[in-house]
C-alpha cells in the first residue's frame, strides 16, 4: 500500500502545479488589466493604481511574476488579502475549518438520506414508492443550489425560529455555558447541513439504488435467499456490502464539488467558511485570496480521489492481496 | 463528414422517433422541453409585457400576482411572467451556445488525447488530469470577478471553455476502447489514413455518449449560469436570466419571505428545465446503451 | 406405500416478458420419497434449473409460478405458504447446492460466517454456536484446517473446496431434502468424482433426500436411483436407473445416451441430437420433440403426448408407446431436412 500512496502524492503534486499554472495563466494573460474594473471607480487615481501594480509586481515582466508566484506557492506564502487585511493564509486557516465541519455533515446527512430512499425504493422495487422516491430524488437533484439554500432559509426561519445565519450567536455566544455553545452552534449549523443534504442525497440515491438493483440478481444473494435470508437483512447487509464500493467512489467525487457548492449555501446562510470568504471577495476584488482558494480547490481533488481508491482497497477483500 | 452521413443521421433519427413512441419519461421530458423553448424563443409574442417597462414604481412595485400580471411584479414594478420568458430565452441560449462550445472543444481534444500513443497520449492526459482537477465554479467566480466588463460572448466562451474536460476524458476514453477493436484493425490493413479512421470508422461511435453527456450538461450550466448572475458576475441587470431574476428578488430576507413570488418562479422554471434535461439524458443513455459495445 | 417427502403437481412456472410469456417449467409433476435420490436430466433450457428455483420460491419477477401449481412437503403446499413459513423451509427443511460455486458465495464475507448463517437464522444458540457447527460441518465435508479455512474469502479456497462450502451449508440444519443443482458441473473431472462421493456418504449418514439437477447421465448414474427426463419444460420421462439405461424409451433419451462418449467407441465423430432446443417462448405444437426427433410422423405435429405407462414405475412422453411398429422407420429429423435453424 505504501509504494501506492507515494505514487499517488507526487502525481498529485504534479497535477496542483499544473493547476497553479493554469490559474496564474488565466488571471495574468487575460485580455485587460485585473484593474480595468477599478476604472470604474474615478476616485481611484492613476498614482494609487501604479502603486497596487507595483505591490502585486504586476508592472514587471510576466515571466518574472511567474516564478515569483510559484515560489511563493511553494514556500507556502499565498500572499496578502485586501479585503481582509491579513496574510491570505491566516484568513483561509479561519474559514477552512468551518467549511470542512459543514461539508462534513453535508456529506455524512446526503448518505444516510441517499442510502436510505435507495434502500427503500430496492425493497419496493417497480412500485409506487420506487417511482415517486425517484422523481423527488430528480427533483432535487435539479434544484440550483442556491434557490434551495433561500427556500429553506426563509420557510424554516420563520416556521421554526432557527437562526437566520452565521455559525454562532454573536451577541450572545461568549456568555453561554459549555453546554449553551454546542447547542448554539447545532442551531446554526442545522440549516445549511440540512440544505447540502437534500443536494447531495439524489445522487447518492441514484447510483446505490442502481448498484442494489445490479447487486440483487446475484448468486450468491439467490443462495443466501435459499438459506432462509429474509428481504430486509438480503439488501441492507448482503447486498448492501457489494453495493457499497461504487458508492464510496462518490466520497472522491463530492470532496471538490463540496467545497463549491458550498459556496452559495455559505452565502446565504452567512456561514463563515471559505465560500462566503471567497463570495465576499468579489465585491473586495481580493485576487490573491480567490486565486489561493482555487488552488485549494485542485489540493482537494487530489486528496478526494486518492482517500477514496484507499477506502476502495480497504473494502474489497479481493483489492487487497493484488498489487 | 462524409457522403455516408445523412444515411447515418437519417437511421439515427428513425431510431429516435420509434423510441420517443416507447418511453414513457423521454417523451414527457422532450415534451416539456419543447414547451419551455417555444414559449421562451418566442418571448417576443408569448410574453404580455415588455420585461424592462416599469408601468408604476410606486403602486405595482413587489406586487402579488394579479390577472394582468400572472406571476406578479418586481422590485421595480416589471412583470416577473414576461421577464421569466426573456430570461428564459437567454438563459437557454447561453446554456446552448456554451454547451457546444464544450462539446465541440471536448470531442476534439478527447479523440485527440486517445488516438495518439505515447508521449503525446500522456501528456495530453495529464494536461486533462490538471484540468480536471480546476473547481469549475471558482474559476469561473475568479475570471468573472477580475473581468466586470465581460461582454456576453466572452461569458458563454468562458462558460464553454471551462466545461469541457469531463467530456473530453469520456471521449478518449470512448476512443480508445474503440482503437482496440478488430474493425480499426482492418480498417488499418486496408490502408486507411489514421486521420480517416478517426473521423469514419471511430467519431460516429462516439456520438452516443457524447449527446448524452451534452444533456446533462446542459442541465448544469443552466444552474451555474444562474448562480453566477444571482452573485452579480453573470447577466447582468437590467436583462433578465432567470438567475438574476433570483439575485433580485432575495435581496432580504424580508423581502424573500413577502414577495416571494419574485425568486420563486425563476426557480421553479430552473427545476423544471434541468429535469427535463437530466430525464432526456437519462433516457437517451438506456436507449443508447445496448449498443455502446459495438458498431451500428 | 409411505407419503412421498415431496410432491410436485402440475408446476407450471412462466416469465412473463414484455414481449412474449416463457414457459420454462409447463407442467411438471413428480414425487421424491424419503432417503432416494432423484436426477433430474436434460439439456440447459429445458426447465430443470427452473424447477429446482420453483421448489424453493426462489423465482423472482418477471417468473412466477402459475396457479394450479402444487408443491406439497410436510404437510403444507410450498406454492401457497405464507413468506414467513416459506423462509422457515428454506436452509432447514430444504437446502440447494448451486452450480457455480465461485458466484454462489458472496464475496466479502468469510466462508465460515456464510456457513454459519444458517444456524444463525434457524437456530436459537448463540453466534459462536453457530461458528461451531459452521466448522464442524465444514469437517464433515472433507476440508482440511476447517478452523483456519472458516476464516477465508472464498476466492481463496479452489473450485472444489467451494463445493464443499456449499455442501456444508446446505447440511447444516440436517434438512429432509437437498437439492442439488449441477453440483459439479463447474468442477474439474477428478474434483467431480469426489464430490460425488462425498454426497452420496453424507446421504447415507445422514438419511437426506437429494434431487439431483443435471446434464450429465453419467452423474445421474452413478448417483440416482430414479430419473426423471426433461425436454421442453415438460418431464418426458421418468424410469428406475436401471430401466433408462437399459431400456429407455422416448427418443431424446435415446439420443442423449448415444451423445455419450464412450473409450471403447472406434467412432470418429461424436453422436449429436440433430438441432437445438426451441425457445420457451414458443414451444411447437404437438410433441415439442418431433422437429428432431428421427421417428416422428403427423400424429407429432397434431396431439400432444401424454406420459403413457411403459412399465411399472417407467413412463415415456411419446407416441411410439401406443405406435411403436413407426420405431422400425426411423427418417431424417425434419429439422435436418429443411435446413431450418431451430
Amino acid at each position: 500500500m505504501a509504494a501506492f500512496f507515494v505514487r499517488r502524492v507526487l502525481q498529485g503534486i504534479v497535477v496542483v502545479a499544473l493547476v497553479a499554472t493554469i490559474v496564474f495563466l488565466l488571471i495574468h494573460a487575460a485580455p485587460g488589466d485585473p484593474f480595468a474594473a477599478a476604472m470604474e471607480d474615478p476616485s481611484i487615481t492613476e498614482s494609487v493604481r501604479q502603486t497596487w501594480r507595483h505591490a502585486y509586481g504586476l508592472d514587471r515582466p510576466i515571466g518574472e511574476q511567474y516564478l515569483r508566484y510559484v515560489a511563493n506557492v511553494f514556500r507556502g506564502d499565498l500572499g496578502f488579502s485586501i479585503s481582509r487585511q491579513r496574510p491570505v493564509v491566516s484568513a483561509l486557516a479561519d474559514a477552512l475549518p468551518n467549511t470542512l465541519l459543514l461539508m462534513t455533515l453535508g456529506l455524512i446527512g446526503g448518505f444516510a438520506l441517499g442510502i436510505s430512499v435507495a434502500v427503500v425504493q430496492v425493497r419496493h422495487r417497480g412500485k409506487a414508492l420506487d417511482r415517486i422516491l425517484g422523481g423527488v430524488s430528480l427533483a432535487f437533484f435539479a434544484v440550483p443550489d442556491f434557490w434551495l439554500a433561500l427556500l429553506v432559509l426563509v420557510s424554516l426561519t420563520s416556521w421554526l425560529h432557527f437562526p437566520i445565519g452565521g455559525a454562532v450567536d454573536p451577541v450572545m455566544y461568549d456568555f453561554l455555558t459549555p453546554w449553551g455553545r454546542f447547542v448554539d452552534r447545532v442551531r446554526h449549523l442545522f440549516l445549511p447541513a440540512l440544505t447540502l443534504s437534500l443536494l447531495y442525497f439524489p445522487i447518492i440515491a441514484r447510483h446505490q439504488r442502481a448498484s442494489l438493483m445490479e447487486v440483487l440478481p446475484s448468486e450468491y444473494i439467490t443462495t443466501a435467499r435459499a438459506k432462509g435470508v429474509d428481504e430486509r437483512t438480503l439488501i441492507r447487509h448482503h447486498a448492501m456490502r457489494n453495493a457499497l464500493l461504487p458508492v464510496i467512489t462518490i466520497l472522491g467525487v463530492a470532496f471538490p464539488a463540496l467545497l463549491t457548492g458550498a459556496v452559495f449555501i455559505e452565502k446565504v446562510f452567512s456561514w463563515p467558511g471559505m465560500g462566503f470568504l471567497i463570495v465576499s471577495s468579489i465585491q473586495g476584488r481580493d485576487y490573491p485570496l480567490l486565486t489561493a482558494a482555487v488552488i485549494l480547490g485542485a489540493v482537494f481533488v487530489v486528496v478526494g480521489s486518492l482517500l477514496a481508491d484507499a477506502l476502495y482497497r480497504l473494502l474489497d477483500p479481493r483489492l487487497r492481496d493484488e498489487r | 463528414m462524409n457522403a455516408d452521413t445523412p444515411f447515418v443521421i437519417a437511421g439515427y433519427a428513425r431510431r429516435g422517433r420509434r423510441w420517443l413512441g416507447r418511453d414513457r419519461s423521454a417523451r414527457f421530458a422532450v415534451i416539456l422541453l419543447a414547451v419551455i423553448s417555444v414559449v421562451c424563443f418566442l418571448a417576443p409574442l408569448t410574453a404580455p409585457h415588455d420585461p424592462n417597462f416599469q408601468p408604476d414604481i410606486v403602486k405595482l412595485r413587489n406586487a402579488p400576482p394579479s390577472v394582468e400580471y400572472p406571476m406578479g411584479n418586481d422590485q421595480a414594478s416589471r412583470d416577473v411572467l414576461s421577464r421569466l420568458l426573456y430570461g428564459g430565452r437567454l438563459s437557454l441560449t447561453v446554456a446552448l451556445l456554451a454547451t457546444l462550445v464544450s462539446v465541440t472543444v471536448g470531442t476534439a481534444y478527447g479523440a485527440a488525447a486517445g488516438y495518439a500513443t505515447g508521449f503525446v497520449s500522456t501528456i495530453l492526459e495529464r494536461i486533462l488530469d490538471a484540468l480536471l482537477a480546476i473547481p469549475r465554479l471558482l474559476l469561473l467566480i475568479v475570471i468573472f470577478a477580475a473581468r466586470r466588463d465581460m461582454p456576453i460572448g466572452g461569458f458563454i466562451l468562458i462558460l464553454g471553455v471551462t466545461g469541457w474536460y469531463a467530456l473530453a476524458r469520456l471521449v478518449r476514453g470512448q476512443v480508445l476502447a474503440l482503437k482496440a477493436q478488430d474493425f480499426v484493425a482492418s480498417a488499418k490493413a486496408l490502408g486507411a489514413t489514421r486521420m480517416r479512421i478517426l473521423t469514419r470508422h471511430i467519431l460516429p461511435n462516439v456520438v452516443s455518449p457524447v449527446i448524452v453527456a451534452a444533456m446533462l450538461g446542459l442541465g448544469h450550466v443552466i444552474v451555474l449560469e444562474a448562480g453566477l448572475s444571482w452573485l452579480g458576475i453573470g447577466v447582468r441587470s437590467p436583462d433578465a436570466s432567470w438567475g438574476n431574476m433570483i439575485q433580485d428578488g432575495s435581496a432580504s430576507l424580508d423581502q424573500m419571505a413577502t414577495s416571494w413570488w419574485i425568486a420563486f418562479f425563476p426557480g421553479i422554471a430552473i427545476v423544471l428545465t434541468v429535469v427535463a434535461f437530466n430525464v432526456l439524458g437519462d433516457a437517451l443513455l438506456k436507449a443508447l446503451s445496448p449498443r455502446q459495445s459495438g458498431i451500428e | 406405500m409411505t407419503e412421498p417427502l415431496l410432491s410436485v403437481e402440475n408446476l407450471r412456472t412462466y416469465f412473463h416478458g414484455a414481449a412474449a410469456v416463457a414457459k420454462s417449467v409447463d407442467g411438471v409433476s413428480f414425487v421424491v420419497n424419503a432417503g432416494e435420490t432423484v436426477g433430474i436430466v436434460g439439456e440447459s433450457g429445458c426447465g430443470k434449473s427452473v424447477t429446482a428455483l420453483s421448489i424453493l420460491r426462489l423465482i423472482q419477477p418477471p417468473g412466477r409460478i402459475e396457479s394450479g401449481s402444487r408443491i406439497l412437503f410436510e404437510g403444507k403446499d410450498l406454492v401457497s405458504l405464507d413468506d414467513a413459513g416459506m423462509r422457515h423451509v428454506r436452509g432447514n427443511r430444504i437446502s440447494m447446492i448451486f452450480q457455480e460455486p465461485m458466484s454462489a458465495l458472496n464475496p466479502v464475507f468469510t466462508v465460515g460466517d456464510q456457513v454459519a448463517e444458517v444456524a444463525r437464522v434457524h437456530g436459537t444458540g448463540s453466534r459462536k454456536d453457530a461458528w461451531n457447527r459452521a466448522v464442524e460441518m465444514l469437517t464433515l465435508t472433507g476440508i482440511p484446517s476447517p478452523g483456519e479455512r472458516a476464516k477465508q474469502y472464498p476466492h481463496q479456497l479452489s473450485g472444489g473446496m467451494r463445493q464443499r462450502v456449499l455442501i456444508a451449508m446446505a447440511l447444516m440444519m440436517n434438512p429432509a431434502l437437498v437439492i442439488a443443482d449441477e453440483p459439479t458441473t463447474a468442477l474439474d473431472v477428478t474434483i467431480q468424482a469426489q464430490i460425488l462421493e462425498l454426497l452420496l456418504d453424507l446421504q447415507k449418514r445422514l438419511g437426506t433426500s437429494i434431487l439431483m439437477i443435471t446434464h450429465d447421465l453419467g452423474v445421474v448414474a452413478e448417483t440416482a436411483t430414479r430419473v426423471l427426463v426433461m425436454y421442453g419444460g415438460e418431464i418426458v420421462e421418468e424410469a428406475s436407473v436401471r430401466t433408462l439405461f437399459d431400456a429407455a424409451h422416448h427418443p431424446y433419451t435415446e439420443g442423449l445416451m448415444n451423445a455419450m462418449p464412450q473409450i471403447s467407441d472406434s467412432r470418429e465423430r461424436l453422436n449429436v441430437i440433430p438441432g437445438t432446443v426451441p425457445p420457451p417462448t414458443a414451444w411447437p405444437t404437438g410433441c415439442r420433440f418431433r422437429d428432431r426427433c428421427p421417428y416422428s410422423w403427423e400424429r407429432c405435429e397434431r396431439e400432444h403426448p401424454p406420459l403413457y405407462q411403459i412399465s411399472e414405475g417407467h413412463t415415456s412422453r411419446c407416441h411410439l408407446a401406443v405406435e411403436p411398429e413407426r420405431r422400425a422407420h426411423p427418417h431424417l429429423p425434419l429439422v435436418e431436412q429443411t435446413g431450418a435453424i431451430l
